[in-house]
């Protein structure tokens, strides 16, 4: 019998989740012995005429990382879920829109100023901006179209599962791999990491007080964090109750709070709305202005509580609304 | 009638690219075009945010260099709370970077780059790998350099949080000291590191320099480019990663300038093409002047070839040794052989391996203070590094919250952009002729482009969100006889 075939994709990433699976290290050799990798840009030659050139469903499973901006990073995801059995959205990126879909917030012509004409550095007299077509020396050239808004990976093709984190934890990738291979799978759909709230597997856990109440949020550089208390406690925005477990609260083992890439649990549909009234109702005041003022500490509401997840999100940004943009 | 060559995706490099070459009636090289084709947006969505959060939101430009991104924007972050970090955060930032370098660069020559050596420029696509790598030397050596960069991202991992994305970085130092545990991790780490180095230099030599074909390769023209030089150098010129000025040599090998991190804002300047979405650097005072080499062009280098000819030797004394052997053997300084940067690299892996040994030995990184509380009003702060693939520059502006205003992201590969789309052109106009093209004649021309160790996830940080189309309509002479133009 022939070996399954699988492959990896990246679309807007940063390469972190190629690293990650590079980091299976040893562990990724009884994979290699038990599969055949039939495309992975980072490691192997095989190209897009490759992938173009299989039967359909040929691939057993191809992991997908990174959210959907171009009309590129589309054609292929659409190419590589015709020619899998299975999509798993792999990494913060694909699973929730992740750190780029913050750009969710801008829209475009304010973005186009700002990198090719308004950037100190830039020399442009002739206001020249990179173009879908172009001709040069009379050779036509083209690049990939921008939509107006970053995508997660299910807002374009139909997924199978998640493997969530920025990067995935190692340990849930050889676990996904596994259940995968041994055909042991849960329920499509499912996030393939344990379905309960960071808190509950923090070393810190129990300095953490039953009533938390804040009455001024801090900033990492403004304290020396102790390393034993509950981060929260400290007055630190961690987002370890809102956010799934499965990372081993590496963040935390830094000694710097969560921020929520592994997204939330099952029970949670919108992972900002969830961590921003978890942390408003630890804190205090006697009045409401006093409260108001508290929450004014936060400088960033967007970035803090939806740091990886604005496409997915209910608010979805400002982009969206912006001509030219794919619902 | 012209034809055209498409190698799209290029692969084992970080990030998307392609290459669109065009030949002539006579199936000779035109033109090669390296392209960019992705952008995500980093300058303006970072805009907003506290200016805490740029290391960990900047290493999601890369995540295969996300450390060098942290330490860039870390020491920015100093610099932007007039803070200066204890002499305990200084060295162990800096070994963390060491660490990095190290299994970074491991990383390219046996996964990304190597195999075009090891296993053969034009082996069959599907052996031209890590796998190939493994069949060629063997499962126990694999095993070694596999172990040895787990062990090195362990230890990353337990002083940064995380490896892949590192969280420890604040303005003025780092968020957690190092236990005695870790201090022994790092010292055990080293010395593996030093003969793993050693170990990476014999079998360059054994495989690449031992080999007259992959010798003259290297030497050929096909692979020469004539530029001026960039990298970070210490008090007595050495190469060093983590701080120091900027020096410049020009194509002759003669220092051109050097200079603090704050003036780089006054000495680069970045040009737009039409047909990539990444920004081509150069050197202000000599100007753009097209696609061209030598010292009337302002197109420079960085990266492990820029580094050593920018430098006057390595601050190390196995590395010295290794940099006084790469110039004999290659003629002299400069080095304008971009395939010889394989060989840089490796000088700079043990170069790296011995910093990083050193550091690990040093009783101040034992210091329980590693945090500086900033006291003074944010406004802006520039931070520079060297990451494996170049220098890397960020510049942020803030309020008086410590609120990003303007970000300004100068990344490693957008140094090299110029330089690497000239190699390839040049690599294409030589190996391809008479219209004879195969597998290996393209892996040939891709592998102009992979000597520079790309990061194109790095290149495309920055996102002009959906494109102006202007569509020009030519007569079989190449008159323009229409155009369409839709604004965005």
């Amino acid at each position: 019998m022939s070996k399954p075939k699988i492959g990896f994709y990246w679309c807007a990433s940063c390469g972190g989740c190629e690293e990650a699976v590079v980091d299976l290290a040893e562990d990724i050799l009884p994979v290699v012995e038990a599969v055949d990798i039939v495309f992975w840009p980072v490691a192997l030659d095989f190209k897009r005429a490759d992938v173009e050139a299989m039967p359909d469903n040929e691939m057993a499973v191809c992991f997908i990382n990174g959210a959907i901006r171009t009309s590129e990073q589309e054609e292929m995801a659409q190419l590589l879920r015709a020619k899998s059995q299975l999509i798993v959205a792999f990494g913060s990126c694909s699973h929730m829109g992740g750190i780029p879909g913050l750009a969710n917030q801008f829209v475009r012509t304010d973005i186009l100023d700002r990198v090719y004409y308004d950037s100190q550095m830039v020399v442009n007299p002739d206001n020249i901006r990179p173009q879908e077509a172009t001709a040069v020396n009379g050779d036509s050239l083209s690049l990939p179209s921008f939509d107006g808004a970053v995508r997660t990976l299910d807002q374009t093709v139909d997924v199978d599962y998640y493997l969530p984190g920025c990067s995935p934890p190692v340990a849930l990738i050889v676990q996904a791999v596994t259940a995968i291979l041994e055909g042991k799978l849960p329920d499509k759909g499912t996030v393939l990491a344990p379905d309960i709230a960071l808190c509950d597997e923090c070393s810190r856990k129990e300095s953490k007080p039953d009533e938390l109440s804040i009455n001024k949020i801090r900033r990492p550089f403004e304290i020396e964090i102790n390393q034993e208390d509950c981060l929260l406690a400290q007055g630190l925005p961690c987002l370890g109750a809102a956010t799934r477990s499965g990372c081993g609260a590496a963040c935390i083992e830094g000694n710097m709070p969560c921020t929520g890439c592994m997204g939330p649990t099952s029970r949670v549909s919108d992972f900002g709305a969830k961590a921003l009234s978890g942390l408003a109702s630890t804190i205090t005041g006697e009045e409401e202005h006093d409260i108001a003022r508290r929450l004014e500490q936060l400088v960033d509401p967007v970035g803090t509580f939806y740091r990886y997840s604005l496409p997915m999100s209910l608010l979805k940004g400002r982009a969206i609304s912006d001509k030219g943009a794919k619902a | 009638m012209k034809q055209r060559i498409v190698i799209d995706p290029i692969t084992r490099l970080e990030g998307h690219g392609k290459i669109d070459i065009i030949l002539d009636e006579t199936g000779n090289v035109d033109h090669a075009y390296f392209q960019v084709p992705e952008l995500r947006g980093f300058e303006k969505f970072t805009e907003g945010r506290p200016a805490e959060d740029m290391p960990q939101i900047t290493s999601r430009i890369c995540g295969v260099c996300p450390t060098a991104h942290h330490m860039a924007s870390s020491k920015a972050l100093d610099a932007l709370y007039h803070v200066d970090p204890p002499v305990a955060a200084k060295k162990i930032r800096e070994l963390v970077n060491s660490a990095f370098f190290i299994e970074d660069h491991a990383l390219h020559f046996f996964y990304l780059g190597g195999p075009d050596f090891v296993v053969g420029p034009t082996a069959p696509k599907a052996a031209r790998n890590i796998l190939g790598v493994l069949d060629k030397v063997g499962i126990e050596t694999g095993k070694q350099v596999i172990a040895l960069r787990k062990e090195l991202r362990e230890l990353i991992t337990a002083i940064a949080g995380k490896v892949i994305h590192p969280v420890f970085g604040l303005p003025g130092g780092i968020s957690k000291p190092l236990n005695e545990d870790i201090i022994e991790q790092a010292r055990t780490g080293a010395d593996h590191a030093v003969e793993f180095g050693r170990f990476c230099l014999q079998v360059f030599n054994d495989v690449v320099l031992q080999n007259e074909d992959y010798v003259n390769l290297i030497t050929s023209p096909a692979y020469t480019t004539n530029t001026f030089y960039m990298g970070l150098v210490d008090q007595d010129n050495k190469v060093n990663f983590y701080d120091g000025q900027i020096r410049v040599v020009d194509p002759e090998g003669q220092e051109y300038v050097k200079f603090p991190a704050n003036e780089f804002p006054d000495r680069i300047a970045e040009h737009v093409e039409p047909w990539s979405f990444v920004k081509f650097c150069y050197l202000k005072d000599v100007g753009w002047n097209g696609f061209e080499e030598g010292r009337e062009s302002g197109i420079y280098s960085v990266a492990p070839l820029a580094r050593l000819n920018a430098a006057d030797g390595m601050a190390t004394p196995e590395a010295q040794s290794a940099y006084e052997q790469y110039f004999s053997v290659l003629g002299g300084k400069p080095v304008h052989f971009t395939l010889a940067n394989h060989w840089a690299r490796l000088i700079e892996l043990l170069y790296a391996a011995e910093r990083l040994q050193e550091l690990a030995n040093d009783p101040d990184i034992a210091g329980s203070n590693v945090h500086t509380i900033p006291d003074a009003t944010p406004d802006e702060g520039i931070g520079i590094v060297e990451a494996p693939r170049g220098t890397l520059f960020h510049h942020y502006k803030t309020d008086e919250r410590g609120v990003i205003t303007r970000a300004n992201l100068i990344v490693a590969t957008q140094n090299n952009a110029a330089r690497i789309a000239m190699s390839v052109d040049q690599a294409a106009k030589a190996m391809i002729k008479d219209g004879k093209v195969d597998d290996g004649i393209l892996n040939l021309v891709e592998m102009a482009f992979r000597a520079y160790d790309p990061c194109h996830g790095c290149a495309s940080h920055s996102m002009p969100g959906q494109t102006p189309l202007i569509l020009r309509i030519y007569d079989p002479e190449h008159q323009l006889i229409d155009e369409i133009r839709r604004e965005p």
